[in-house]
C-alpha cells in the first residue's frame, strides 16, 4: 500500500517564526541563555576559587577589597563584588559557579523525568490490564506533595547531587505519565491511527509513527516546567540543608549560610535570591511561551 | 450527593493505601540497614540485632506493613528515635502554629487575590490589568524564602514592623499571635495571590461576555453588585479548583517558610526530622500532609456542588 502523502499542514518555519515572535520566549530564553553562558564560562568570568576560606576576609561588605597573596607570593589586589560568607569566600564566585548547578539539576532531572515518564506512559496506554495498577500507583505518588517526597526521598541517600536528582525525579514522572497516557489513549481514537491499525500496521511502528510524534510538543512544554521546578527545588532542599552540600556552591545552600548573619549581611541571601529568581522566572516565561505556541490547548498541570 | 460524598471517599482510601506503601518501602528498600541507621554509628553488632528485633525488622515485610498501618490506624506512629517521644504527640504538639499559617496565608490569599483578579477582569487592558498580570507571573517564580527574607528585611530589619522570627502561642494572646503571624501567612500567600489572582482574572472575563451580565447591567444594577453577585459567584468554581490543586504547593511553602521564620510547626519538624535520619517522624509527618491533600481535594469536588448547581453527580 502506498503511503499517503506525508506534507505537513504547518511547515516548520512558522512555528519558528511564531516562536521568535512571543515576548515570553523572547525574554524567558535570553535569561535562560545568559545563565547558561555565566554557567559554562564561570572560570573566565574574573571568579576565584569558590570553595577557597579566608579567614582574614570574612563578612564583608559588597565592593571590599583586600590584598592576597597570589601562587607565587605576590600581593595582588582582590575585589570582593558581592562581598564575602562568614567563612571569607568570595560570594560573587559561588554565586557564578552556582548557576551551574542549578542548570544542571534542572536538566537532567527534566530529561530523566521525561524519558522514564514516556516509557510508563506508553505502557499504561497500551498494556492494558498493567494500566489500572501503574495509574493507581502514580495516583499515590502524587497525592504526596512533591517537596515533601523529596524530602522523604533525599533522606534516605546521602545528601549530594545524585540524590537530589532523583528525589526531584521521582515526584516529576507521574505528571509525565499521566500527559503521555492521555496523549496515547485519544490519539488511539484519531481515524488515521485506527485506520492504520485496521492495515495491520504493528504497534511498535504505530508509536513511532502516529503516537511519539504527537508527544513532542507536549513534552517539551512540560520539560521547561519540569526544569524550573526542579531548580526550584534544589534550592529549597539546599537552602534546609539538606540538599547538595556546601562544598559545592548552589544558590540554596549559599543562601542557607547566610541565614545567621542575614540582619546585618545580607547580601548572602540577596544575590543568590535574585539569580535564582530571575533563572526561575525565565524558564517559566519560555514554558509559558512555548506552550502558548506548540500545544494552545494545554493549561499549567500543578 | 450524599452517596457522591461516599463513593468519592471510598475511591480516597485505595490512593491513602498506596500512599502508605510508598511510604513504608522508601525506608525499607534503601540500601542500607534501617537498624544501623537508628542504631547509629558508634552501635555494635549486637545493639543493632536488638534494635532489628525490638522494631520487628526481622520479620516479613509483609507482616511489618501490616503492622505498621495497624497502629497508625489507632493513632500509633511508633517513637521519635530524636525527641524521644510518641510521634503522635509530637505532631500534636506541633500542629497549631502550621494550622494557624496555613489558615492566615489561605485568608490573605483570598483577601488580596480575588479583588485582584475581578478588577484587573473588569478594567482588562489598563494598567492595573498590566501591574497584576505581571505580577502574577513574577510572583509566580520567585521562590517562597527569597520573598520572606526580602519581606524580613524591609519590615522588620529596616523599617521594625514586625518580629524577625518566631511564634506565639494562640493561648498567649490574640494581638501577639497575629502580629508574629503577619510576615509569615504574607510571605506564604504571594505565590497563591498570583496564582489565584491570575484565574480570578480569566474566570470573571470569561463570564463578563455572558448574556446574563449583560441582563444584569440592562436591569441598572450597580456595577459593583454586576461583578460580586453575577460575576464572580460564576466564577468560584475555577477558583477553587486552583486552591485544591494548589494545596500541595501550600505544604511545600508551609516547610519553607517556617524554617524562614523559625516557626515551630510541622514543617521545622520535618527538616529536623530529616537532619536527624528521624524516620518515624518523617514518614508519619509525609503521611498526615498527602492525608491532608487527599481530603482537601476531595472537599473542593464536593465544595462544586454548593457553588455550581448544575454540577449533580
Amino acid at each position: 500500500m502506498a503511503v499517503a502523502d506525508t506534507t505537513p499542514v504547518r511547515p516548520r518555519a512558522s512555528v519558528l517564526r511564531q516562536l521568535l515572535r512571543s515576548t515570553s520566549v523572547i525574554i524567558g530564553g535570553l535569561i535562560v541563555g545568559a545563565m547558561v553562558i555565566i554557567g559554562a564560562l564561570a572560570p573566565w568570568l574574573d571568579t576565584r576559587d569558590p570553595a577557597e576560606v579566608n579567614p582574614s576576609v570574612r563578612n564583608k561588605l559588597p565592593g571590599f577589597t583586600a590584598t592576597i597573596r597570589d601562587d607565587d607570593g605576590n600581593k595582588v589586589p582582590v575585589t570582593y563584588r558581592f562581598g564575602t560568607d562568614s567563612l571569607g569566600r568570595d560570594i560573587y564566585s559561588r554565586v557564578v559557579y552556582g548557576a551551574r548547578v542549578s542548570l544542571i539539576v534542572g536538566l537532567t532531572v527534566s530529561l530523566i523525568s521525561i524519558v522514564i515518564g514516556l516509557l510508563i506512559g506508553l505502557i499504561a496506554g497500551y498494556v492494558r490490564w498493567l494500566d489500572g495498577i501503574l495509574m493507581r500507583f502514580m495516583d499515590g505518588l502524587m497525592a504526596i506533595p512533591a517537596i515533601l517526597l523529596a524530602i522523604g526521598l533525599v533522606s534516605v541517600f546521602r545528601a549530594g547531587l545524585f540524590a537530589v536528582v532523583v528525589a526531584i525525579v521521582v515526584p516529576e514522572v507521574p505528571r509525565v505519565v499521566r500527559l503521555v497516557r492521555s496523549i496515547v489513549l485519544s490519539i488511539r481514537e484519531e481515524p488515521y491511527v485506527e485506520s492504520a491499525i485496521t492495515v495491520g500496521t504493528p504497534t511498535p511502528l504505530l508509536i513511532f509513527r502516529h503516537v511519539l510524534p504527537n508527544t513532542i510538543a507536549p513534552l517539551i512544554v512540560q520539560g521547561t516546567f519540569i526544569c524550573a521546578a526542579a531548580i526550584l527545588i534544589e534550592a529549597i532542599l539546599s537552602f534546609l540543608g539538606i540538599g547538595i552540600p556546601p562544598e559545592i556552591p548552589t544558590w540554596g545552600n549559599i543562601m542557607a549560610e547566610g541565614r545567621t548573619l542575614f540582619r546585618v549581611f545580607p547580601q548572602n541571601i540577596l544575590y543568590p535570591g535574585i539569580f535564582l529568581a530571575v533563572t526561575v522566572l525565565g524558564v517559566n516565561m519560555l514554558g509559558d511561551g512555548l506552550r502558548d505556541v506548540l500545544d494552545p490547548k494545554m493549561e499549567r498541570r500543578g | 450527593m450524599v452517596g457522591y460524598i461516599l463513593r468519592r471517599l471510598l475511591a480516597a482510601v485505595p490512593v491513602m493505601g498506596i500512599v502508605a506503601v510508598l511510604v513504608f518501602l522508601m525506608l525499607r528498600l534503601t540500601p542500607s540497614d534501617p537498624a544501623a541507621i537508628i542504631a547509629g554509628d558508634f552501635a555494635n553488632d549486637q545493639q543493632i540485632a536488638e534494635i532489628r528485633t525490638k522494631l520487628g525488622l526481622d520479620r516479613p515485610i509483609v507482616t511489618q506493613f501490616v503492622i505498621w498501618v495497624g497502629g497508625m490506624l489507632q493513632g500509633d506512629f511508633g517513637e521519635s528515635f530524636f525527641y524521644k517521644k510518641q510521634v503522635a504527640a509530637l505532631i500534636t504538639e506541633r500542629l497549631e502554629p502550621t494550622l494557624s499559617l496555613s489558615l492566615l496565608a489561605i485568608v490573605l490569599t483570598v483577601c488580596i487575590a480575588v479583588p485582584l483578579g475581578t478588577l484587573a477582569a473588569y478594567k482588562q487592558g489598563s494598567w492595573i490589568d498590566r501591574i497584576v498580570m505581571g505580577f502574577s507571573v513574577v510572583g509566580f517564580s520567585v521562590p517562597v524564602f527569597v520573598v520572606g527574607y526580602l519581606l524580613i528585611y524591609v519590615l522588620a530589619v529596616r523599617l521594625d514592623w514586625f518580629p524577625v522570627q518566631g511564634y506565639q502561642y494562640l493561648r498567649d494572646g490574640f494581638g501577639g499571635w497575629l502580629h508574629r503571624l503577619v510576615l509569615p501567612a504574607l510571605t506564604l500567600s504571594i505565590v497563591f495571590v498570583a496564582l489565584i489572582a491570575r484565574m480570578t482574572r480569566t474566570s470573571v472575563l470569561e463570564v463578563l461576555h455572558e448574556d446574563y451580565i449583560r441582563t444584569a447591567r440592562a436591569k441598572g444594577q450597580s456595577e459593583l453588585k454586576v461583578l460580586v453577585r453575577h460575576a464572580l459567584a460564576n466564577a468560584a468554581v475555577p477558583i477553587l479548583t486552583v486552591i485544591g490543586l494548589t494545596f500541595a504547593t501550600l505544604i511545600g511553602g508551609v516547610v519553607v517558610t517556617e524554617s524562614v521564620y523559625t516557626l515551630p510547626g510541622l514543617g521545622l519538624l520535618t527538616v529536623d526530622a530529616v537532619l536527624a535520619r528521624d524516620y518515624p517522624t518523617i514518614q508519619a509527618v509525609i503521611l498526615l500532609f498527602s492525608l491532608a491533600y487527599v481530603v482537601v481535594n476531595l472537599l473542593v469536588d464536593v465544595a462544586y456542588t454548593v457553588f455550581d448547581p448544575r454540577i449533580r453527580y
